[in-house]
């Protein structure tokens, strides 16, 4: 049985915003199956009353005190923007 | 010799009798990386004016401490201001930081002269430097092999005498297991022990900055300059930077280690496991005592780690989008198309298969099955070395299942390369500190790494017996020949 489908794929490709070619499809889809299918092995346990760990210190709710500070330059944020104009970036349209 | 094979202590006393100056240790820098990284290919990008500059400030400046003056190479994933920053990654290729990590504002502060970045594996992921966009680089001590990753730039750099050190990152392995690959020193302290921020984030909960040097007491050193909490990492422990290198008095006795049997076992060859063997009745003879004991759920690792860590990652990894920075593809006709072939384009093949894998393993229907899971089994996996750390001061256990492999050999099967980090992802997973330190050569003359892992935020006790067992033996002062 395999794990993930052609279609799966270009699904997954699409909800990960690459753009992708039927050959691509093809060797991800045999590539992702054999990793998933590896990854299947955690079913051997039984994590029924285990609780899930995202964070491994025990830390939580790490606050600051509400103060304003200066951010970053406009002119130097905008350096590194691909295209821009008048202090702003520039994309393709959004809407048709 | 090279001035680089002192340790640091030795170089500021050299620097007091006025025998070196700080201009000459750099001079030293750039004519090592003009005579050998044309074969080693560490650095993807140097700055040698500002260095030089530097340099002659700092010696009219005179020194300030222990870092002061030392020339440093860092990882190409964390942010230096006015210095391109890329992660190997060609959608970044153009891209010119506008902040320093915290990290290089406090290497600034400690003095060190920032010389280049170092080479990667792409938004570290690999295990070999192979997934570089930029170029393939090769290991010091044999040409034909990789110099293991992702920081294999910085591991290299550092054992081919190009740098006296330098920093990596470890996700999974990838500060200890190049080191172990080029027989030089790599920490990677515990998780939230140094700041994150201005590291290019791959995947969050287990992503650690840390030393890599040709040495354990310089080591400890470079840690303490990095350590402490930061405003602008939620993550970062309030706990004090201690002095780690002042506890490296070389006594050992009644230490009291613990040996994954799980760590010697299956995959593991036979000349890894004799050298640890070797290394544990080196151990003995300073006092410790060691058993045998189980981290029953090791094998699940590399799964846990390649379901989380690309969960991680494909979020993570959604700000390159061809927007605000770095590369941005031609002729797309509308956004979603901008962003697919900014990324298509921009993105190597093994990013696109985690991101792809992370997004299934993240998306509706599968979420439980595969993300949730992982992240249950990694409850089991720390619980495992809580266990252990119950009874036994230190784990000790090989860095890598096997001496540094050739360039190409496994490039094309990703499961084989991920089977590389088994040793080392648990200790992310839980996010203790782990060092790997020289201990051997194979019969190919490649370097091996003995692994020695600690408490949370016990990197004081780990360098005092990596401190221990270097001094007991002569594998840190072969260099490879260039």
């Amino acid at each position: 049985m395999t794990r993930i489908s052609e279609e799966q794929v270009r699904h997954v490709a699409h909800l990960a915003r690459l753009a992708i070619t039927d050959e691509e499809v093809h060797t991800f889809t045999e590539q992702l199956d054999a990793i998933i299918t590896f990854a299947e092995q955690l079913n051997e346990l039984d994590t029924s009353n285990v609780q899930p760990t995202s964070h491994v210190l025990n830390m939580k709710n790490v606050l600051r005190k509400d103060e304003s500070a200066p951010g970053l330059d406009r002119e130097e944020v905008l350096k590194n923007a691909p295209d821009q104009q008048d202090g702003q970036i520039r994309v393709p349209s959004i809407i048709e | 010799m090279s001035l680089f094979d002192h340790k640091l202590t030795e170089i500021q006393s050299m620097i007091d009798k006025k025998e070196v100056s700080i201009p000459d240790l750099v001079d030293e820098s750039f004519k090592r990386i003009a005579a050998v990284d044309g074969d080693v290919k560490a650095f993807l990008a140097l700055d040698e004016e500002r260095a030089r500059k530097q340099a002659e400030e700092a010696q009219g400046a005179g020194k300030t401490g222990i870092l002061s003056g030392i020339p440093i190479g860092i990882k190409d994933n964390i942010v230096t201001k006015g210095l391109r920053t890329t992660a190997a990654s060609q959608i970044l290729h153009n891209f010119d930081p506008i902040y320093d990590a915290t990290v290089v504002n406090k290497l600034r502060e400690a003095g060190t002269i920032t010389v280049g970045k170092l080479n990667m594996d792409e938004f570290a992921m690999g295990s070999s430097t192979e997934n570089s966009s930029f170029q393939k680089t090769r290991n010091p001590w044999n040409l034909a092999h990789v110099p293991g990753g992702s920081s294999g730039g910085s591991a290299a750099a550092v054992a081919a005498g190009e740098v006296p050190f330098s920093l990596g990152s470890d996700t999974g392995g990838s500060i200890r297991q190049p080191a172990s690959f080029c027989g030089v020193v790599g920490m990677k302290p515990t998780y939230g022990r140094v700041s994150r921020f201005g590291l290019i984030a791959f995947a969050s909960s287990l992503d650690q900055i840390g030393p890599i040097t040709r040495n354990v007491e310089d080591n400890a050193h470079l840690l303490e300059a990095l350590a402490g909490v930061d405003p602008y990492d939620s993550t970062s422990a309030n706990v004090p930077a201690e002095s780690f290198a002042a506890g490296l008095t070389g006594d050992i006795k009644g230490l009291r280690i613990a040996v994954p049997k799980e760590y010697l076992g299956e995959g593991v060859s036979e000349e890894v496991r004799q050298s640890v063997l070797a290394a544990l009745k080196v151990l003995e003879g300073l006092g410790a005592t060691w058993e045998e004991v189980s981290l029953p759920h090791s094998k699940y690792g590399v799964a846990t780690y390649y379901l989380l860590a690309s969960s991680e990652a494909s979020s993570n990894l959604a700000r390159f989008d061809g927007i605000r920075y770095g590369y941005r593809a031609e002729g797309a006709e509308n956004l979603i198309d901008l962003y697919k072939k900014t990324r298509a384009e921009g993105f190597g093949d093994e990013v696109k298969r985690r991101i792809m894998l992370g997004t299934f393993a993240l998306s509706s229907g599968y979420y439980d099955a595969y993300y949730k899971k992982a992240q249950q089994v990694r409850t089991l996996i720390k619980k495992d070395f809580e266990d252990v750390f119950a009874s036994y001061d230190v784990i000790i256990g090989p860095t890598t299942p096997t001496p540094a492999f050739k360039i190409g050999e496994i490039i094309d099967d990703p499961l084989t390369m991920y089977a590389n980090d088994i040793l080392t992802i648990p200790v992310n997973l839980a996010g203790v500190p782990g060092i790997s330190v020289p201990c051997g050569f194979a019969e190919n003359g490649l370097p091996l790494g003995l692994q020695i892992i600690g408490r949370h935020f016990d990197e004081k006790n780990v360098y005092r017996v990596a401190h221990a067992y270097e001094q007991a033996t002569d594998f840190h002062k072969e260099k490879p020949k260039l």
